[in-house]
């Protein structure tokens, strides 16, 4: 006899999220394409600040810079008026691109393929052959250039870091943030910055996946092995998780607990039985860790998410911004921009330099962030169906003083559900 | 230093380094630097446009015994192995106790599972110098990567 298969649900009763679970994260999330299409409207073009560039990028009239908005191509310029202005990266007449450049100096932007003209904020004001060639052809007279062109965004400026919006009802960024994300945003830029390199690194996996490991400040010294042998970061040193209301933007920190002497950390640190304490050695070249406390006030690590896709980073002196490019169900475009102080001293920004082996692709303390996201892309293969647990400090999306939490990921998610309707 | 047998004595130098690599002798991969010298992985963009950082960067022989026990005690990456093409230096200065020299060069990487991929294609900016023995070893290799682009992770050095 034939027994139904009863196990396996009917597809169109897949996509409905475990019945009240802030803790569980079912697969098929990170593998859907019509997930990941409908991503791209709610998420996307949603109430959301996207990071766009650094306003050093775009500093002059005329400089512009090219990115992405989830899929949507998109420019960034600045206009003569000394506003910065961005919009989609697209002609309105067949489509194409617009700005064939990762970054450059423009007056005006032309699109190659018909030569339809844009000035910096997008307007269209030029259509080649308007009027016809002597006198034959041409658009017809009711044609309007004020009714057609690419898709603006909603463009704001913060602490040097500029932001765009698709959509209209968005609120401003410093509301966006809250109070307290935006405090942690104005310690680290506080001062103009200077851009000392930039790395994109191709992450095989879903973008979730990446955004969640960013939150997931549980993982540091559990995953990241450099961390805690060379006692950089530890979950049983002086620090914490602040979660913003709705859960969308989040800051792990943690600060040397300047009272504790090693020894006592030490044991501390032994208590807990992570792998990494069985194989403690020490670094041939220890200049690596001479860090200055530049912020003054002892914190070593500071991870700032601000949803969808952004993300700054200081760890000792290691700045950084990242942005989180969605490119495919499995595919995901980290870009990192490494960042000094315009004002570091000659010795500064060699610790600098020195300590951005900390992050980045090859990073001590984050190359295995480019991993493990595939590892669960990998691991989830055969299992739509089944879920993630997160349960680490309880149920709930609240600020704690302990990094051993999943707070700020069941964060994520609370933020992620209420906009994409699951 | 640049003497006729000098071009021959560069080659097998990269063709040293590369090996030592590729086999994974990690271990003796800080031996073809000098105790102070630099060693920086970056791209082609940020080398233009004077952007300093690397995603690696030493500036000691020590620092890159650190990044070998790195990658052998504490980072986490799946198995992989490089193999490295290097073609022929082109010497571009001398200078009085170092020569610049520049290598392109092009890297697979060889997964667990057998996946094989063009990693890297790049040139090594190179300034070397003789040791007490009059041996060559690097005061300078920096790696200008072609692409600004990075996949997964880079764990072992270029």
């Amino acid at each position: 006899m034939r027994v139904p298969n009863t196990a396996a649900p009917s597809p169109e009763n897949r996509r409905a999220w475990p019945a009240g679970a802030s803790t569980r994260v079912p697969y098929w999330v990170y593998q859907d394409a019509e997930i990941y299409a409908a991503e791209q409207q709610r998420i996307f073009t949603g109430p959301v600040w996207h990071y766009l560039c650094l306003e050093a990028d775009v500093a002059t009239a005329g400089d512009f810079r090219t990115t992405f908005v989830g899929g949507m191509p998109v420019v960034v310029a600045r206009d003569t008026d000394g506003e910065i202005y961005s919009f989609e990266n697209r002609c309105a007449h067949r489509g194409a691109l617009l700005c064939l450049e990762n970054e450059g100096k423009a007056r005006d932007f032309q699109c190659v393929y018909h030569a339809w003209t844009y000035d910096l904020q997008g307007n269209l004001k030029g259509v080649a052959f308007k009027d016809g060639v002597n006198g034959k052809g041409g658009m017809p007279k009711s044609f309007c250039p004020e009714e057609h062109g690419p898709r603006k965004l909603r463009t704001t400026v913060l602490c040097g870091l500029v932001f765009g919006s698709l959509h209209d009802d968005v609120p401003p960024i410093e509301e966006y943030l809250g109070a307290d994300i935006l405090a942690r945003l104005e310690r680290v830029l506080c001062k103009p910055v200077k851009v000392i390199g930039r790395f994109t690194q191709a992450l095989p996996n879903n973008w979730k996946l990446y955004v969640e490991n960013v939150k997931d400040s549980y993982h540091a010294s559990l995953l990241h092995l450099f961390f805690t042998t060379f006692r950089i970061n530890r979950l049983n040193q002086r620090g914490g998780v602040i979660v913003s209301e709705t859960g969308a933007h989040h800051v792990s920190w943690s600060a040397i607990d300047a009272g504790a002497a090693p020894a006592r950390r030490d044991a501390a640190y032994s208590a807990q039985g992570i792998r990494a304490e069985k194989d403690a050695y020490r670094l041939a070249d220890p200049s690596l860790l001479d860090g200055r406390d530049e912020f003054g006030d002892g914190i070593t690590l500071q991870i700032l998410s601000v949803f969808p896709g952004f993300v700054l980073q200081q760890i000792q002196n290691s700045i950084a911004v990242r942005q989180v490019l969605p490119k495919g169900v499995e595919s995901t475009e980290l870009n990192w921009t490494y960042l000094g102080f315009a004002d570091d001293t000659p010795e500064m920004k060699t610790m600098r330099l020195k300590q951005s082996n900390l992050v980045g692709p090859a990073g001590y303390v984050s190359m295995e962030d480019g991993a493990v996201g595939g590892f669960v892309q990998r691991g989830i293969a055969q299992a739509a169906d089944a879920q993630a647990v997160l349960e680490m400090g309880g149920d709930g999306i609240e600020s704690q003083d302990s990094r051993a939490t999943e707070a700020s990921v069941r964060g994520f998610w609370n933020e992620y559900r209420a906009l994409m309707g699951l | 230093m640049t003497d006729s047998g000098f071009p021959q004595r560069l080659a097998a130098l990269n063709a040293e380094y590369a090996r030592c690599i590729d086999d994974d002798r990690m271990e003796a991969w800080p031996e073809f630097f000098f105790e102070r010298c630099l060693y920086k992985i970056t791209t082609a963009e940020n080398h233009r446009n004077g952007f300093e950082a690397g995603i690696i960067y030493a500036d000691s022989k020590a620092m890159l015994k650190d990044r070998v026990s790195a990658l052998r005690e504490a980072n986490v990456y799946e198995r992989q192995r490089y193999r490295h093409i290097v073609g022929g230096p082109a010497i571009i200065a001398e200078e009085r106790h170092v020569v610049r020299t520049e290598s392109p060069f092009l890297v697979t990487r060889i997964m667990r599972d057998g996946r094989m991929d063009l990693f890297a294609t790049g040139k090594y900016i190179d300034a070397v110098g003789e040791d007490a023995d009059g041996a060559l070893r690097f005061v300078e290799r920096i790696v200008v990567c072609d692409s600004a682009r990075f996949d997964t992770l880079v764990a072992l050095p270029l």
